[in-house]
């Protein structure tokens, strides 16, 4: 028996991004005792990176838009495979989410009237992203955060402890789920980064609110965070994912120098006015509007440059496609010879704009190429190319909820699946953290009220955790003595190779080789040193997630014979309507023949979407929806009866 | 342009420790933290290093650096001479966990000092009008990332234990002025600031504001501004009995 530090809550959430913070403050103004467990620091969680700002249709800037506006574009961008009760609630609830952010403090970008600005973003109709700057996840993660301290004041008030209904503890990895032994949510397992002491919660609901997988992959965009805990510790649970096979590329990262490939540089340069360009200097993204989006965009840079200041009489610039598309085109430009020196295209906006505007504007922006590649964006243009961004796969949860298939067990934010379908919009993830946050913790709530009983965690499932936790100290003796390092790095390029933005069947079967090696070789992963603090072992047990969640997405991609938002596959590249109304769903396999310690094999099934709600569909026309449904699904459409109604 | 460097870390934990020689490839464009990543991935995998998102956007990665206070992700190779041997060690004011991760914890019980934002009772959700004249104050202050890069640097704190208790640092002192400039904060923390939270303490000698890796101008901005307040409010009898009514009436709970 290992020493292993004990805490009682009612609700456990973990993860302390924007979804984990907007869950626990709903708890507990439910008055629940809520625990908030978080790898870093609080306040540092991955969401503080987010930059162009957040999207809700509050019709500041343009009063033509409306939730119905949100709810099509949402629908759109993700290629009609969303959840669409969650576009629904989405479309519907962001303007009340950010709305009150600013009754907590936060302070907006105004427009002149002094209401919330708001900018353009790819795939949005209307200017939509409540924005700071390009710092939005830092106002949103800061408000919330000061927001949890004021709760911590007003308990203090009342009981004389800050901690006594909200504890935040920080630097500290939940390795594993507990579950009773009806399968039901008890708690959650892991260690304290600084010490590697254990600690283990005893708990009906736990809300996962984990983040994304990119670092699964060589180029990215994320942290080291986004490990795909949640993703992993939900299946091992017994949870299902959706949609794994749908990565996010987002289309313009940096490219140079190496040490900073990957980093993020904001989507709204192009929503303020950058533009794309190959080294003919030509404005490619023209050349590059898919059929499905035809008539949407501008089609001459004189109508793309005037759309700026007049959206009423003209179509936006295709600079600002969805992501897949934007991605999609750079990567075909460099392949075909028109990339930059290092392998990316330009992004411009140093000739279309003054330079203190510039600086006003996207001050991050400015400050990053400045003091990470020595590039001036005021003054010469910025190399850019896709970099591994988000997953709109995510655990299998109820729209209305957030509750998996295991009681007691929510799922929100990016580690939650069904929200974007195919493809997430720019700004649509920091609304979707507010708008579900506040329902997964509201959900839970509920659960424990209903509950009414405390869940006892299956006997000796903390001793196992506990020893699959120190395995890495002792390896089989006979082993290969591997290092947690090179295995990882070894994984991304993997990943990045044969898992990227464009995909055949051979390569997802080579990669799902990689991997069951990789798996074989995790089990005599070893490390140095100690507990305390150690992030070689921390790497090793991440390690483990990664596996898990790379195999979902290779499985995944395998099985879907078509391309779609976030997976293309060379050898399909068409839509099929007959993929769209499935879903793969993605489960641990808990039999697989794997001795004790190994990490869990995943299988991944086929089944189907629930069909849209009438009044929603007819908020389509019926010629839109006909390059992506089949007829059959669209009988009940308002246009294809012949006495049919408006939409 | 690939070259190998000489590094002294600071290695070690609350027994104390010791600098510890390395030597490691450095390539072009590599910032402080690529080095130490590589350390860790072929030398010592067990060296403790903080560090989030690699950008300077999270404030994780603060420590020092030939005894400068700065981000080791946004401190590139290329501002030190490639012969150069580079110290780095972590922050001094606060207690080392391990290697080069300080126990922050101060910072955050210092946070919960300061009263939150209070809204106006009468104002629903989106009924919110600033100006952006308005709130483009508070908005520079709230660029902070929370690396505690100055309440590491201030020397009321930096080498004197003794003063932390009563003073709250930069960081959180400007948080005081930026919910002072709040255009709708109603609340008043202006009678506390200078003796609670320690404002008397800070002698404005602006070493904060060197080291804030988000440029921003803690004392001329916020420090100097507030100590204003505090001025008029003390010496001006009408003015410090009319707040101390209104914030009687305002908040019986806290007195
Ligand atoms: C550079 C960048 C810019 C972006 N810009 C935008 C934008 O402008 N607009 C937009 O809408 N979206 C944007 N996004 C996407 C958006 O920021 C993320 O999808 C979102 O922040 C995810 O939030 P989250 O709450 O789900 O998770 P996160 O904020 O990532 O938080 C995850 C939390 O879980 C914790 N955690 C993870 N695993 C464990 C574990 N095992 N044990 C304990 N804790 C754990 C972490 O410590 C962390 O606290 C951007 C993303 C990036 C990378
Ligand atoms: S200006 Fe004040 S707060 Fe800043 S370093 Fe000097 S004494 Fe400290
Ligand atoms: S004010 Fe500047 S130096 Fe101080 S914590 Fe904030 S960002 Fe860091
Ligand atoms: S790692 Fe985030 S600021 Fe350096």
């Amino acid at each position: 028996m290992i020493e292993t530090e004990r805490h009682e809550y009612d609700v456990v959430v973990i993860g302390a991004g924007g979804a984990g913070l907007r869950a626990a403050i709903a708890a507990r103004e439910r008055g629940l005792r809520t625990a908030i467990v978080c790898k870093s620091l609080f306040g540092k969680a991955h969401t503080v990176m987010a930059e162009g700002g957040c999207a809700a249709a509050m019709g500041n800037v343009n009063e033509n838009d409306s939730w119905q506006v949100h709810f099509r574009d949402t629908m759109r961008g993700g290629k009609f495979l969303n959840s669409w009760r969650m576009a629904e609630l989405h479309a519907k609830e962001a303007p009340d989410r950010v709305w009150e952010l600013e009754t907590w403090g936060a302070l907006f970008d105004r427009t002149p009237d002094g209401r919330i600005s708001q900018r353009h973003f790819g795939g949005h109709t209307y200017p939509r992203l409540a924005h700071v700057g390009d710092r939005t996840g830092l106002e949103i993660i800061r408000t919330m955060q000061q927001r949890i301290v004021a709760l911590q004041q007003a308990d203090h008030a009342e009981t004389g402890e800050y901690e006594s209904r909200l504890r935040v503890f920080a630097e500290c990895t939940v390795t594993e789920l507990l579950t009773d032994d009806d399968g039901a949510m008890a708690g959650a397992f892991g260690y304290w980064r600084e010490s590697g002491r254990f600690i283990e919660f005893s708990a009906p609901a736990v809300v996962l609110a984990t983040g994304g997988i990119g670092k699964s992959f060589q180029v990215t965009s994320n942290s080291w965070e986004y490990t795909g805990d949640g993703h992993a510790l939900a299946l091992r649970a017994g949870a299902n994912l959706i949609d794994m096979e749908f990565v996010q590329f987002h289309p313009t990262g940096m490219v140079w120098p190496p040490s900073v490939k990957g980093i993020l540089v904001t989507e709204g340069v192009r929503g303020d006015g950058g533009v794309l360009k190959n080294s003919d200097g030509e404005r490619f993204m023209f050349g590059y509007v898919p059929d499905v989006f035809k008539g949407q965009y501008a089609q001459t840079e004189d109508e793309a440059d005037r759309w700026y200041t007049d959206q009423e009489n003209n179509r936006r610039t295709p600079d600002l496609l969805p992501r897949d598309e934007v991605a999609r085109a750079i990567n075909t430009e460099v392949k075909e010879g028109r990339g930059s020196p290092h392998g990316g295209v330009y992004l411009d906006i140093a000739s279309r704009m003054k330079p203190e505007e510039i600086k006003r504007r996207l001050p991050s922006m400015y400050h990053q190429f400045k003091e990470l590649a020595d590039v001036d964006i005021t003054a010469e243009p910025m190399e850019v190319g896709p970099t591994c961004h988000y997953v709109m796969g995510g655990i299998d949860v109820d729209p209305d909820t957030g509750q998996s298939r295991v009681p007691g067990l929510f799922a929100t934010g990016e580690c939650a699946g069904g929200m974007h379908g195919s493809n997430r919009l720019g700004g649509n993830s920091l609304s979707d953290l507010l708008v579900f946050g506040r329902r997964a913790g509201l959900g839970a709530a509920d659960y424990v009220a209903a509950a009414g009983r405390r869940p006892t965690a299956r006997t000796g499932a903390v001793d196992t955790a506990a020893a699959t936790t120190l395995a890495p100290f002792g390896p089989p003796e006979r082993g290969t003595g591997e290092n947690p390092y090179t295995l990882h790095a070894e994984l991304q390029r993997r990943m990045n190779d044969l898992v990227g933005i464009i995909r055949t069947e051979a390569e997802m079967a080579e990669a799902l080789e990689h991997l069951g090696e990789l798996r074989r070789r995790v089990r005599d992963v070893v490390v140095e040193g100690h507990r305390q603090y150690n992030p070689g072992w921390h790497l090793a047990l991440d390690l483990r997630n990664m596996l898990m969640v790379g195999e979902a997405v290779a499985s995944s991609a395998l099985t879907r014979t078509e391309s779609r938002g976030g997976h293309t596959r060379s050898d399909h590249p068409g839509l099929d309507p007959e993929w769209r109304h499935r879903a793969l769903l993605t489960t641990c396999v808990r039999d697989g023949g794997q001795e004790h310690g190994d990490v869990p094999r995943i299988a991944v099934e086929r089944t189907e979407r629930a069909p849209m709600r009438d009044d929603l569909l007819a908020l389509f026309d019926l010629t839109e929806l006909e390059k992506y449904y089949t007829a059959a699904e669209l009988a009940a459409h308002p246009g294809a009866r012949p006495q049919g109604g408006s939409t | 342009m690939t070259y190998t460097a000489r590094l002294r870390v600071w290695r070690g934990d609350t027994g104390g420790g010791a600098l510890t020689d390395y030597e490691v490839e450095v390539n072009e464009g590599e910032v402080v933290l690529d080095i130490l990543h590589r350390l860790q991935a072929t030398q010592t995998p067990d060296l403790a290093v903080r560090w989030n998102c690699k950008a300077g956007k999270c404030g994780s990665c603060s420590a020092e650096i030939n005894g400068r206070p700065r981000l080791l992700c946004m401190t590139r190779m290329s501002v030190f001479e490639p012969g150069e041997t580079l110290t780095v060690t972590p922050m001094r004011t606060f207690p080392v966990i391990r290697d080069l991760v300080a126990d922050v914890s101060f910072n955050y019980a210092k946070a919960r000092e300061i009263p939150s934002f209070t809204p106006p009772p009468d104002l629903g959700p989106g009924e919110y009008r600033m100006k952006q004249a308005d709130v483009g104050r508070s908005q520079e202050f709230r660029k902070c990332i929370e690396c505690y890069l100055c309440q590491n640097t201030c020397h009321v704190v930096r080498d004197h234990e003794e003063n932390k208790p009563a003073f709250a640092g930069p960081r959180y002192l400007m948080r005081v002025a930026e919910l002072e400039m709040h255009p709708l904060d109603i609340a008043d923390r202006v009678a506390d600031v200078q003796d609670e939270h320690g404002l008397g303490l800070c002698n404005i000698t602006k070493c904060c504001t060197d080291v804030c890796p988000e440029g921003i101008k803690i004392t001329d901005n916020a420090l100097i501004p507030m100590k204003e307040r505090v001025a008029d409010q003390r010496y001006d009898p009408l003015v410090w009995l009319g707040r101390t009514i209104t914030r009687r009436r305002d908040r019986p709970a806290r007195g």
